[in-house]
């Protein structure tokens, strides 16, 4: 199941844990994946790991013409960009009242005008190819918001709303785009959590555990497969019963 | 009719699905032609990639009929 043979990836954040999750997943799928993220070498380190089948292109989102260069930079070692998941984002938490406009716009450019940047940028391609996926990582909080969050639970409940008009205007070419919002998953950034912490965010999750990277990478692959097709303009919420939405 | 009239009347009949009689000078690819926005975009697209050339969005907008895409190209290439 899930076959993504002869199909060309593009992931975003693939330096970190969930991105580089999505990258093994849509590779052993069979898919040929381009890893894309600001640092270089996690890149590297995941592409030696994946061996064939692999490209690296770094790129600064909140750099216009860094992001406007992605998709055909990929595109010109692919061939095309038939599967693209937009994966990264930042965080820069404070209190709304303390949120400064830096904290705010930097949120919103990375996590919401990049995305709206790169699904531009591998349209083109999708239409004429009269197919493409697009799967945006969203997040729980962009449904549920979260205190300290305003601004990156906007630029996540954005990127809903924007998938959605986008899944409108293109289904009849072929092409689906939809959300996968993650609950707590363990990572890099959430094993900085003291057990205190974890133990408090834990009452509110029905599974009672967190979740893993793995099975995120799960959700984007049933997402970016051909027996998706049907679906499209929809959020697959992965969060353990956190939320029920 | 001239070379490129005829190439850019192939194009359309090819991606509107229209009887070639029906592209007529005044025809209007949304109006008469049954074209949405979206195929629009294509069309232009098409015409970029047939010919050779960029047609920026704002001259894009002004590309409605086929006498319009004719002239456009026909200024372009």
């Amino acid at each position: 199941m899930f076959d993504l043979g002869g199909k060309n990836a593009l992931v975003t954040g693939a330096s970190g844990g969930i991105g580089g999750e999505i990258a093994r997943a849509l590779h052993a799928a069979g898919a040929t994946v381009t890893l894309s993220g600001t640092r270089l070498a996690p890149l590297e380190a995941l592409a030696a790991e994946l061996g064939e089948r692999v490209f690296v292109e770094t790129c600064d989102l909140s750099d216009a013409a860094s992001v406007e260069a992605l998709p055909k930079a990929a595109a010109a070692k692919m061939g095309s960009v038939d599967v693209l998941v937009n994966n990264a984002g930042i965080t820069r938490d404070n209190l709304f009242m303390r949120m400064s406009d830096d904290e705010w716009q930097s949120v919103l450019d990375v996590n919401l005008t990049s995305t709206f940047r790169l699904c531009r940028g591998v349209l083109r391609g999708m239409m004429k190819a009269r197919w493409g996926r697009i799967v945006n990582i969203s997040s729980v909080v962009g449904a549920t918001g979260n205190p300290g969050q305003g601004n990156y639970a906007a630029s996540k409940a954005g990127m809903v709303g924007m998938s959605k008009s986008l899944a409108a205007e293109v289904a009849s070419r072929g092409i689906t785009v939809n959300c996968v919002a993650p609950g707590f998953i363990t990572t890099a950034m959430t094993e900085k959590l003291n057990d205190e912490q974890k133990a408090r965010i834990l009452t509110q999750v029905p599974a009672g555990r967190m979740g893993e990277a793995g099975e995120i990478a799960a959700a984007v692959l049933y997402l970016a497969s051909p027996e998706a097709g049907y679906v499209t303009g929809t959020t697959l919420h992965v969060n353990g019963g956190m939320a029920m939405i | 009719m001239s070379d490129i009239a005829d190439r850019v009347k192939k194009i359309v009949v090819e991606h509107l699905g229209v009887e070639e009689d029906k592209v007529t000078e005044n025809a209007s690819f949304i109006d008469d032609l049954g074209a949405d926005s979206l195929d629009t975009v294509e069309l232009v697209m098409a015409f970029e990639e047939a010919f050779g050339i960029e047609i920026p969005d704002d001259a894009a907008e002004t590309i409605q009929t086929f006498g319009d895409a004719v002239k456009f190209i026909s200024g372009a290439v």
